[in-house]
């Protein structure tokens, strides 16, 4: 059984509809990718997952279990933690008081082994831990948005555009950690729209266009796929 | 002095400065109930003011039903413990429900309708209120020493006079607001309540119960509402039904002064405006506390929208 497996869902904004009867599973261990152009209900399927949208057909289950009726605030103690578009750091709060957030869920628990975890990934982060959040630097507060996603300790990681509007070191960066948090056991279904970078450390992709799946294969096929190359890795 | 405050000397500026006070701490007990719940579902919660007029009620009644209506020879302090525990209970759970039943399900509408929602609720309020004790002005009994520490000390005979009623209510007050930054900053609840005013779906999505926070919200705002009520009984000596609405007005103009929706600026602002209604009065009479309280408001507003302490949020 896939760890994770969204069957035939579909979404909508009020009267739109931003997903069309999309199929996506993520199994145990693995890095998942979803790529699609500006538009393409790549966040709304990550907001469906994580019970911010609910879908009005379709299912989305977890390990088996049925997400339909748990509410949005209890899905990250199943196991699937969100560092949404945007970041959406607290921006009032400190960093630590930002990562200790990330592990509200968990209630009151020792939380050193995790910090170490984070600051292992991120060094920058320790150095600025009492800071307020909303004082970093873009870079920064992705690091902290993936940061206070990985206190949760989850099972599976939805990543939206981690590399959104970071310099190209620190894009290498982050696309290390992934495969490093990887490493540690995680499943991550990756938003990007740096697709080549995507499919890279990636095992397997869906591409999304206008709410649909309009392919789903391995990284390495999709890479190699024409239409791939001209829509999402800007070859002509 | 005569330049600035025509009406007064040194020594009557100085008095007014202690009621001022006095007054700033009930003003800014009430103001902190606008600004948290505010901070939270950025609602100017209408009926706050009168949920404090009913705080005064309750007080009296369990006053009266301890048999202390007509005063006592001596300060009962449990008793006055009761009226303020049972004051602040009532308001909390009231406020509590209130949001529960007219707000909450209109959290996702346009912004007017909570807004008109709360109005509604302000005037079940007041005609509660004035069904149960009437549209007369209520005598509140005399329970505190009225012991001038001015007078006692220096022996002289002066105006200023800062007497037990102002301790006790700079006593009672300030725990209470340094004990509500303590429950903000420190505990697990006051940490969600920051998050979900920061970000409420990111709130939800680290695993925070929203709705309990935003309950948790109006229950605090409701008991700092309530230890209010009770003070302004004692320190005033009456209510009546109609109290909301400027002590209302005044708490929420304090808290837009110091910066809407920041707990610290509510504090500040409190206080400012009772020193200056305070001031107005002993100055330019008493007609005219309300032209000076209120000309701050639209000063405010006009050049300074965010208030003293409040920060303009960019994410908002
Ligand atoms: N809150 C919203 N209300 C109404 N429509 C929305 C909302 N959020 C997204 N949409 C619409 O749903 C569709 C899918 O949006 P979504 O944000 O999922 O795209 P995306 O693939 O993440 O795009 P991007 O690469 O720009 O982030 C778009 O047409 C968008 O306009
Ligand atoms: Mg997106």
């Amino acid at each position: 059984m896939a760890l994770l497996e969204l069957e035939k869902v579909d979404a909508y904004y009020g009267h739109i509809q931003a997903l069309r009867g999309i199929s996506i599973t993520v199994e145990k261990g693995e890095i998942v990718t979803l790529i699609g152009s500006n538009g393409a209900g790549k966040t709304t399927t990550l907001r469906t997952i994580s019970g911010i949208v609910r879908p009005r057909a379709g299912s989305v289950t977890l390990d088996g279990r049925d997400l339909a009726r748990v509410p949005a605030n209890r899905i990250v103690s199943l196991g699937i933690a969100h560092s949404p578009e945007g970041r959406r750091i607290f921006p009032r709060m400190s960093v630590k008081e930002n990562l200790e957030m990330g592990a509200y869920a968990r209630g009151a628990v020792d939380l050193t082994e995790d910090f170490d975890r984070v600051f292992g990934l991120f060094p920058r982060l320790k150095e600025r831990i009492t800071q307020v959040a909303g004082t970093l630097s873009g870079g920064e507060q992705q690091m902290l948005a993936i940061g206070r996603a990985l206190m949760a300790r989850p099972t599976l990681l939805l990543l939206d555009e981690p590399s959104m509007g970071l310099a190209p070191v620190l894009v290498e960066l982050v696309f290390e950690t992934i495969k490093d948090i990887n490493r540690l056991g995680m499943s991550i279904l990756l938003v990007e729209q740096n697709a080549l970078m995507a499919l890279t450390v990636a095992k397997r992709g869906y591409v999304l266009q206008t709410g649909s799946i309009v392919l789903a294969d391995s990284a390495e096929e999709l890479a190699k796929n024409e239409m791939v190359r001209k829509a999402y890795l800007g070859e002509e | 002095m005569q330049v600035v405050c025509p009406g007064g000397s040194g020594e009557l500026v100085a008095a007014a400065l202690i009621i001022g006070l006095s007054n700033g701490a009930l003003i800014a007990l009430i103001a902190l109930g606008y600004t948290l719940v505010y901070g939270i579902i950025e609602l100017i919660n209408f009926s706050h003011g009168d949920l404090f007029m009913l705080g005064t009620f309750v007080a009296l009644t369990v006053l009266a039903a301890l048999g202390l209506e007509g005063g006592a020879a001596e300060t009962p302090w449990l008793a006055l413990i009761a009226a303020i525990l049972a004051a602040m209970v009532f308001c909390g759970v009231l406020n509590m429900l209130a949001e529960r039943i007219a707000y909450r399900r209109l959290r996702n509408a346009p912004r007017l309708a909570p807004l008109i929602s709360a109005i509604g609720v302000s005037f079940i309020y007041i005609n509660i209120g004035l069904f149960w004790r009437g549209p007369s002005p209520i005598p509140f009994p005399d329970l505190l020493p009225d012991f001038e520490f001015v007078r006692a000390i220096t022996g002289a005979d002066t105006l200023i006079t800062f007497t037990t009623k102002d301790a006790f209510i700079i006593a009672t007050a300030i725990p209470l607001m340094l004990g509500l930054g303590w429950v903000i900053k420190n505990t697990t609840m006051g940490k969600a309540m920051r998050a979900v005013a920061q970000d409420r779906e990111m709130a939800l999505q680290v695993g925070i119960d929203v709705d309990k926070v935003i309950s948790f919200t109006f229950l605090l705002g409701g008991l700092l509402a309530g230890a209010a009520a009770v003070m302004h009984g004692l320190y005033n000596g009456n209510t009546v039904f109609t109290l909301g609405f400027t002590a209302g007005l005044k708490a929420f103009t304090a808290a837009v002064l110091g910066g809407i929706g920041n707990v610290t600026g509510a504090a500040l602002g409190g206080f400012l405006l009772g020193i200056l209604g305070a001031m107005t009065v002993t100055c330019y009479g008493g007609e005219w506390e309300n032209v000076g309280v209120f000309t701050l408001l639209v000063v405010i507003l006009v050049f300074r929208p965010t208030g003293l302490l409040g920060e303009e949020t960019p994410e908002r």
